[in-house]
């Protein structure tokens, strides 16, 4: 059982902290919590479906169907937290001042909400799929079900806490610089994605390394230690990153840093404050 | 924006494309999985060249190759054949393991 539950609370931590920060980032969202539970529901259906579809995603594109697919599911994650963090940096600084000023949730209908949902969606699909994938081999090869509920149990449960104590964490940020904080996050979230996209794409020889391993820091931070693991989702950690995974990250960030400068100037007085 | 940010990934996607595609010397190797275990345990390759590394699962059920220290995972579907690219290494030993049988699906792999 503990071997079912550490390979799924893996998994699941990697998903659950993608959602705390989405969670978090829609504070005063009215309805959020509709919008993520459907993604999450969305992502696990496709998790299941992805998983019952792995040998012909593995035969795909001459054998790399895998790598197109995980980078492409990244990289539209990446396009869609830009999109989110872009609006947010226009938009925020009027928000927090609203739930400053009125102390309640606030409705602003505009907002890309689904931007957010296919997010979360994509998270628990990528993670979800390996997870269904390994249970699937569990069965197969003999473990008893009550060890398969109880790992399953056991993993989700760390997870979600894990995600948990993100989003209770995140709260503690002074609501003035909230929505900054998040945006930034959510910058460092996308980079981090645009990296590891970049490395299925080494993997798959589609991309050139740039050097197979720029540097190798898994003396100081491990990969496989909680933090190493945690630092990877949130922020795309890699103890030994191919030089492309470093452009890839850098260019991403900038990218979205620059649109969020760009369009985040306050076009027009909203108070007299900022 | 959100179109600018995807042009800007598809453009340095097909900037990679063509350099991946023009790389020189590679190596090949090969694995089979069969009961969970790997076959050879430990597989000898060049170092300082890409190598193409082909593992053939035997088993009825899937596996997952991940390595930490060569930075890679891939899903190997029951009864299939998958491919992953590593290198080029420097002369040394990087440890891999079948993510869904870590008790018995151990192995290394060694650049010399």
């Amino acid at each position: 059982m503990a071997g079912i539950a550490v390979l799924v609370f893996r998994e699941v931590l990697e998903a659950a902290l993608v959602v705390s920060v989405v969670f978090a980032a829609t504070r005063g969202v009215p309805g959020r919590e509709r919008w993520i539970g459907a993604g999450i529901a969305a992502g696990v259906l496709g998790a299941v479906a992805l998983a019952l579809s792995a040998g012909v995603v593995a035969d795909a594109a001459a054998g790399m169907g895998q790598e197109l697919f995980n980078a492409s599911v990244l990289f539209a994650a990446v396009a869609m937290i830009a999109w989110h963090a872009i609006w947010m940096a226009t938009h925020g600084k009027e928000i927090a001042m609203q739930m400053q000023a009125l102390g309640a949730e606030v409705s602003h209908g505009r907002r890309p909400l689904a931007a957010l949902l296919i997010v979360v969606a994509l998270a628990v699909l990528r993670e979800g799929s390996e997870v269904v994938l390994f249970l699937f081999a569990q069965s197969a090869g003999g473990s008893g079900w009550i060890d398969i509920a109880g790992g399953i149990a056991l993993g989700i449960a760390g997870g979600v806490a894990t995600g948990f104590a993100l989003y209770l964490g995140l709260l503690r940020i002074p609501i003035r610089h909230f929505f900054t904080a998040t945006n930034w996050l959510l910058l460092l979230l996308a980079a981090g994605m645009a990296s590891q996209a970049a490395r299925f794409l080494v993997q798959a020889d589609l991309l050139p390394s740039l050097g197979s391993r720029l540097w190798d820091t898994s003396g100081l931070l491990s990969d496989r230690s909680l933090l190493g693991q945690t630092l990877h989702a949130l922020v795309g950690y890699d103890a030994r990153p191919a030089g492309v995974q470093v452009v890839f990250y850098i260019v991403t960030g900038a990218v979205i840093a620059i649109g969020m400068r760009v369009w985040g100037k306050p076009r027009k007085r909203v108070t007299g404050a900022a | 924006m959100r179109s600018r940010t995807l042009s800007n990934l598809v453009l340095a996607c097909a900037l990679g494309l063509g350099a991946g595609v023009a790389s020189a010397e590679e190596a090949e190797a090969q694995l089979v999985i069969r009961s969970h275990k790997f076959e050879p345990a430990e597989i000898t390759v060049p170092a300082d060249k890409k190598v193409k590394l082909m593992i053939d699962n035997q088993d009825a059920t899937a596996e997952e190759f991940e390595s930490y220290e060569l930075n890679r995972e891939k899903v190997v579907p029951p009864k299939s054949k998958i491919t992953v690219f590593v290198g080029p290494l420097k002369p040394g030993r990087y440890p891999f393991f079948g993510d869904f049988h870590k008790d018995t699906a151990q192995g290394v792999l060694i650049a010399k």
